[in-house]
């Protein structure tokens, strides 16, 4: 075993505007939109695409059951291969890792890979909640499953109580410079984000994500076209995905050993030993604004139980931190479920393009994309740079 | 391409999974794969499943079905919201990656707790077809009777593809519908369902599970005695919208069946995902499949049609005949979506 792999490149990346609700445009239309500024990011036309590898939450969010299947005429897929893969959040990840592998396996050249999700059209906590005839519901969403673990992190690593909403103030302040983010709150002060309404102690309403409609999509492709890219590219410098059992004796909810195995394995191919001095952007999937120092510990940028150091002197933000983390606003700033994960990805690839416009971190060479779903059980990351590895 | 092969498979369909739910289902069937050639999760480098929150009726179903495989160590896994024999296809890349040698790929599927034929009208464009909720079966029908009218098929061709399934399914423990004696008048005799469809034209609908092992080159040859290697795979799609397209025909099956090698070389053995035996028919014109191919000797999905796995089925029902060494080489066939929009071929060959 070991890889024998193809190099890969990211050649472009198109995002849709993320929004409450994408009234004016149908789902075909929503990823159309995504796909077709991916396409033209990477100077590609449909006919230069060999497959599409698509991804999005649970089919409940827009009660659709495997819409690639209707989606695949607007998606170009005539006569190609679609495949649609679903993980829980990780999903937007998941996905972009699929389409690497059929890259670098050299079954194709290039590949467009696209993660959605059209909240608008139904009810997330609603999907979420069905009720099963095995088992009780705990009707808690999302929110309520992770509060006692963050609850947890708190108790463990001595935390001060506003390091979330610390998070949460600069997370929307990055989101300023991201003409793409759903949340645009100019005015917004610090005080406010301190005193909104708790909804799942120590979950403030200030510090989760929205419910959004969009897309993000990249065009994937191998070295010759990585090489023969006019514009920039980010190459791929590693690549993992994870997943453990949600229920067993032992099992850190905190920072799951999958999360850390994850981690590990994408740093080892990527050649990094010390992720803090050696990765100069972070995209990392923080859905409620604690998990910003859970996951900087988990993913070794942080010592145990000092993560939130980072986030309380600053070393995570844009201006001025030597670790930015989140710099287009997060999902705590756009939350469309199923491209979320792609979007953390795509940033990341932004980032070492140097195309990250107003939210670009300066200079920057390698970053880390990351994205988690189910309850913390399953990791999907990747290191790209812009050097080819 | 890298040398891949099937190594061991397991398969459990029944009518219905009434008190049973997916892990209980799936636990022994990944057991039975690993077993089978004696190696535990830990020698399972990566893990790939398909099935469907819209029949499981809960978001994220799948991650409670990962309780079967035992993830703990964490393990490197991924899942595809579609039949198993395309998590099948995801495994394989990733063997090809050289990053893993073995891969453990299952799927399932339980529809008896609803309407089968209403549930799948949610997979149609949702703005112009869709909220006209047509059911599964008159989708079928539409396609059967173009066919028919179109003079590539008869009902007596129907009812002879009927019958070959039954006949074939007999002594497959895995089969719903069979008959040793079951003839063509018989089953022009049954009343129409979805007219020109009667129930034995239509697939019978189980629910179940498959597991599949895969293992690349000398790997596979440590673990099995005769490995079904992979020596063509590919899947392809076509536009949905019933309109748009001829119905006599699936071009998506025959570009993925020439693209893995299916329409050269002998073939001893097809097994078709077709959901009536109209679009069985459809596929034997789309594979050119002759008199000397052996056409779904387990009965094929007409026997037993399990929602999410049938396809992954149909791999493994090809790679038993091969590592048994009653074939040596045949073409397994999956397909989705309405009028067989999408499908893959695996072309399995014995060494």
């Amino acid at each position: 075993m070991g890889s024998l792999g193809e190099r890969t490149a990211v050649l472009g990346v198109g995002q849709t505007e993320y929004r409450a609700t994408r009234g004016d445009v149908s789902v075909a239309g929503l990823v159309r939109e995504a796909a077709l500024r991916a396409l033209a990011d990477a100077e590609c036309t449909w006919a230069d695409i060999d497959a599409v590898v698509i991804g999005k939450a649970p089919d409940f969010f827009e009660g659709l059951m495997m819409p690639e299947l209707f989606l695949a005429d607007a998606l170009g897929c005539a006569g190609k291969p679609i495949l649609r893969v679903h993980t829980a959040g990780s999903v937007g990840g998941s996905t972009a890792l699929v389409a690497a592998s059929l890259i670098r396996s050299r079954v194709h050249r290039r590949v467009l890979t696209l993660g959605f999700e059209k909240q608008s059209e139904s009810n997330a906590t609603w999907a979420l909640s069905l009720p099963q005839p095995f088992s009780v519901s705990i009707n808690a969403g999302a929110g309520g499953y992770f509060s006692p673990i963050i609850r947890q992190y708190m108790a463990r690593s001595g935390a001060p109580e506003l390091i979330g909403c610390m998070v949460a103030y600069k997370d929307r302040r990055h989101a300023l410079r991201n003409p793409y983010a759903h949340l645009h709150q100019h005015d917004l002060t610090f005080d406010q984000v301190v005193e909104a309404p708790m909804l799942w102690d120590p979950i403030r309403f200030s510090e989760t994500c929205p419910s959004s409609d969009g897309a993000c999509a990249m065009v994937l492709g191998d070295e010759a076209a990585g090489d023969a890219s006019d514009r920039p590219v980010a190459w791929v410098h590693g690549t993992a995905m994870r997943s453990e059992g949600n229920n067993f004796p032992g099992r850190d909810e905190v920072s799951p050993q999958a999360s850390r195995d994850c981690a590990a394995d994408v740093f080892a191919q990527a050649g990094i030993t010390n992720p803090r001095a050696e990765i100069d952007a972070v995209e990392m999937y923080v859905p409620f604004s604690w998990y910003e120092p859970m996951w900087l510990e988990s993913l070794g940028f942080a010592e145990l139980d000092q993560g939130w150091r980072m986030v309380e002197d600053g070393s995570t933000s844009l201006d001025g931190g030597d670790l930015p983390v989140n710099c287009s606003g997060g999902v705590l700033s756009s939350n469309p479920i199923g491209a979320s994960g792609m979007i953390r990805f795509a940033e990341a690839a932004l980032q070492v393009r140097g195309l990250a416009g107003d939210h670009q971190v300066d200079g920057a060479r390698r970053a880390f994309g990351h994205a988690y779903g189910g309850g913390a059980q399953y990791f999907a990351m990747w290191v790209v740079g812009a050097e080819k590895p | 391409m890298r040398e891949v092969a099937v190594v061991s498979s397991a398969i459990h369909q029944v009518e219905a999974l009434t008190f049973t739910t997916d892990v209980q289902l799936m636990i022994p069937l990944v057991n039975a794969v690993r077993d089978a050639v004696g190696i535990t999760q830990d020698d399972v480098d990566f893990t790939c499943s398909g099935s469907s929150d819209f029949l499981a009726g809960q978001a994220f179903s799948f991650v409670h079905t990962l309780d079967a495989v035992g993830a703990v160590p964490p393990i490197s896994e991924s899942h595809v919201e579609m039949d198993g024999a395309f998590a099948l296809y995801e495994a394989w890349v990733k063997l090809q990656t050289g990053e893993a040698d073995t891969a453990l790929v299952y799927s399932y599927g339980k529809s008896s707790p609803g309407s089968r034929r209403d549930v799948l009208a949610a997979q149609l464009d949702p703005y112009v077809v869709g909220p006209l909720w047509p059911d599964a079966h008159s989708i079928a029908a539409l396609q059967a009777r173009v066919l028919l009218d179109a003079g590539l098929a008869t009902p007596e061709d129907l009812a002879a593809v009927a019958v070959r399934s039954q006949r074939n399914a007999v002594g497959n423990p895995n089969a719903l519908r069979s008959s040793a004696d079951v003839t063509v008048d018989d089953v022009l005799a049954e009343a129409v369902v979805a007219d020109p469809l009667r129930p034995s034209d239509l697939s019978a609908e189980s629910d179940g599970g498959c597991a599949v092992l895969l293992a690349a080159g000398d790997r596979a040859r440590s673990l099995c005695d005769r490995p079904a290697w992979i020596t063509g795979i590919d899947h392809r799609i076509d536009p949905q919208a019933l309109g748009l397209r001829d119905l006599t025909r699936a071009p998506s099956a025959a570009l993925a069946a020439e693209r893995a090698g299916a329409t050269t070389g002998r073939l001893d053995v097809a097994e078709l995902h077709a959901a009536s035996t109209a679009q069985a028919l459809v596929l034997h014109r789309e594979f050119g499949l002759g008199d000397g191919v052996d056409v779904d000797p387990s009965g094929g999905s007409l026997a037993a049609d399990t929602l999410m796995a049938a396809g992954l089925v149909r791999i493994a029902e090809v790679a038993r005949r091969i590592s048994a060494g009653d074939a040596d080489r045949g073409l397994a066939h999956a397909s989705s979506g309405p009028c067989l929009q999408q499908n893959l071929a695996c072309v399995l060959e014995g060494e």
